[in-house]
């Protein structure tokens, strides 16, 4: 087999371009830039333990120290490093808003599915529970079940899981809708494909794109919702270095702007390469919205 | 138009009933004690008063009873009694109201105003170096932390440069104007105090700008859109036949046909002010819901958190209703399903 695939490489040398590859090249400069800093955000989570930084939770230097070469971003009340701490804080905000996107898209995606599929009862009792979740300010939302589960990451991720499902219900049940009608579908249940079989092999790949492209929109919207309630008390926990309790921190000590100024930036980087990247690939792929 | 909106005022009953449902199932799953939150502590060693307030509330009741009891509470208007301010959740809050309500209005008009600005300067002179830069600082605006950006700016503009006053809502030991409308700018101009409404617009300015800056993107970007599709227009290109200057166009024609996608999305917009309000009363120290809404999730004051949940839902109902009938007042092609 190896002997055999070997020529065929040589035979053709340039390969095709991957989806991912082609759509990148695709995108605007913006989007290319917004990409860019996700990446470099990503890696940052991956690889920022190897990295020559200061400890983020031991005391380095003395406290309350404005930036300088030692401390690029100061030191914080507790002689803490701020630049390590903002990079180490994207250990905590980044994965915890994969996992919120990725649960409130699977149970939304999951619910609208069956819910434009099936309709009927289905349809109404899950769309009456999107419609009393979204009557909720989502901030007021996220604060109460967060409060009421007691404060810490995980509950915090659970309220925002609660409140960023219903897009996802929605969306998909738009697009089930939509696709449901089409002639290939039609087809399949003629052909006595029983109904979950045509829902996950005939509608179910064509309705990915939006809940795709909001997902991207929403990654931002989720970092900066997670640094909200850890900003007022109700997500990590100190001493963690987690951008919200940064900024909370920093907001006890104003004249000490520096404590602030680096997780803030780290979110703004953040919401900023999402929307950017989530523009692009809506201007690409969403033909309803040009 | 009327069965349009008759068909949407039935909705809100049963979607409250829903938010209430809701909020009491969460004051339910809480692992606090629920008597903490009803009986004073050093009511606690009383048994007659925590019998009574037990029997108040059915707290000796299964849990359905329960809940309508609760229910009943609430539709007079009783949200229970805070753990931290000892006082009925529903007084609290209606002091604190108005000052939250001015906090909103002044920043949606900042918003309003800026996004329309933005919106004309980036569609007349788009492609160009100011249509980019208009953009990024609508785009900006969405994506700061509000917390942040206040926190920021008030250092700047307070601290370093004394621009603006500092925190609150009148500089300390200032007593606020008669109460008539709970908002301090007006009320002042009633009182004809035109000193304290100075005091009272500074304190204003700069969490309101912080807060309005947070909805410009989502305004720019809309008014931007709708009207660049104006002025492709046919009613455009009449315009311009008959000799129309290009500004003219975009002001008296596309302008107007707008100002309806706006009004969609002043709802949505809402939602943005209300979380924006809770995180910049809190680094403002602004008397208002939102402050106390996160000081009683600090300190886990579940009573004082369903109200301000409950009185937050009513308003965004409201909110979205109001935006629905603007919306079919404004275009009356709206289908009415």
């Amino acid at each position: 087999m190896t002997d055999a695939s070997q020529p065929a490489a040589q035979i053709a040398p340039r390969r095709t371009p991957g989806p991912i590859a082609r759509t990148m090249r695709r995108l605007p400069l913006t989007a290319k830039i917004g990409a860019a800093i996700l990446l470099m955000w990503l890696i940052t989570v991956v690889t920022v333990q190897l990295w020559p930084l200061a400890d983020p939770l031991q005391m380095v230097g003395r406290r309350l120290q404005p930036p300088s070469m030692d401390h690029w971003l100061g030191t914080d009340a507790l002689g803490r490093d701020v630049f390590s701490r903002t990079l180490h804080g994207a250990v905590w905000s980044i994965p915890i808003a994969i996992v919120v996107v990725a649960c409130a898209v699977a149970i939304g995606s999951f619910l609208g599915a069956i819910s434009g599929f099936f309709g009927g009862w289905w349809d109404t009792i899950i769309m009456r529970l999107v419609d009393v979740t979204v009557a909720f300010p989502p901030i007021l939302l996220a604060m109460a079940v967060a409060a009421m589960l007691g404060p810490g990451l995980a509950n915090a991720s659970i309220a925002m899981v609660i409140v960023w499902w219903p897009i996802y219900a929605r969306l998909m049940r738009a697009q089930v809708l939509e696709v449901r009608e089409r002639e290939h579908v039609e087809a399949a249940v003629a052909g006595g494909a029983p109904p979950l079989r045509v829902l996950r092999v005939h509608v179910l790949p064509l309705c990915w794109t939006p809940t795709l492209i909001n997902a991207t929109m929403d990654f931002g919207q989720v970092v900066l919702l997670a640094a909200s309630l850890s900003f007022i008390g109700l997500g990590a926990t100190p001493p963690s270095p987690e951008w919200g309790s940064m900024i909370s921190e920093g907001a006890t000590r104003f004249y000490n702007w520096w404590i602030a100024f680096g997780p803030g930036m780290a979110i703004l980087t953040v919401v900023l390469a999402t929307s950017f990247l989530g523009d692009g690939l809506r201007d690409l792929f969403d033909r309803r919205s040009q | 138009m009327l069965a349009y909106i008759l068909r949407r005022l039935i909705t809100i009953p049963f979607l409250l009933l829903g938010v209430a449902s809701v909020s009491f199932l969460l004051s339910q799953m809480t692992k606090g004690d629920p008597l903490a939150a009803l009986v004073p502590e050093r009511m606690m060693s009383n048994p007659e008063v925590v019998a009574a307030v037990k029997a108040e509330w059915g707290l000796d009741q299964p849990l359905p009873v329960r809940y309508v009891v609760y229910l009943g509470k609430l539709v007079q208007g009783d949200l229970g009694t805070s753990f931290t301010t000892r006082r009925p959740v529903a007084t609290d809050i209606a002091e604190r109201l108005p000052a939250t309500l001015e906090l909103v209005v002044a920043a949606m008009i900042i918003g309003t105003v800026m996004g329309l600005a933005l919106g004309l300067l980036s569609a007349r002179f788009r492609g160009s170096v100011i249509d980019s830069v208009a953009r990024i600082f609508a785009l900006i605006g969405s994506s700061l932390p509000i917390f942040w950006s206040g926190l920021i700016l008030l250092y700047l503009l307070s601290v370093r440069i004394s621009l603006v006053p500092g925190t609150g809502r009148l500089p300390p030991r200032v007593d606020p104007p008669p109460h008539t409308t709970g908002f301090y700018t007006v009320d002042a101009l009633i009182a004809g105090d035109v000193g304290l409404f100075v005091q009272a617009l500074t304190h204003l300015a700069l969490p309101a700008f912080v807060l309005g800056w947070a909805v410009t993107g989502v305004i720019t970007r809309l008014v931007r859109s709708s009207l660049i599709e104006g002025l492709s227009m046919d009613y455009a290109r009449t315009a311009r036949a008959k000799g129309a200057a290009e500004r003219r166009v975009l002001v008296g024609h596309a302008l107007p046909n707008a100002m309806i996608p706006l009004l969609t999305i002043l709802g949505f917009t809402f939602a943005y002010l209300i979380t924006g309000a809770v995180l910049t009363e809190a680094i403002f120290a602004w008397p208002g819901i939102g402050s106390y809404a996160v000081r009683a999730a600090a300190s886990l004051d579940y009573p004082a958190i369903g109200g301000v949940t409950i009185v937050g839902s009513i308003a965004f109902l409201l909110a979205n209703l109001l935006t629905d009938i603007a919306y079919a007042w404004a275009n009356p092609r709206i289908k009415v399903h």
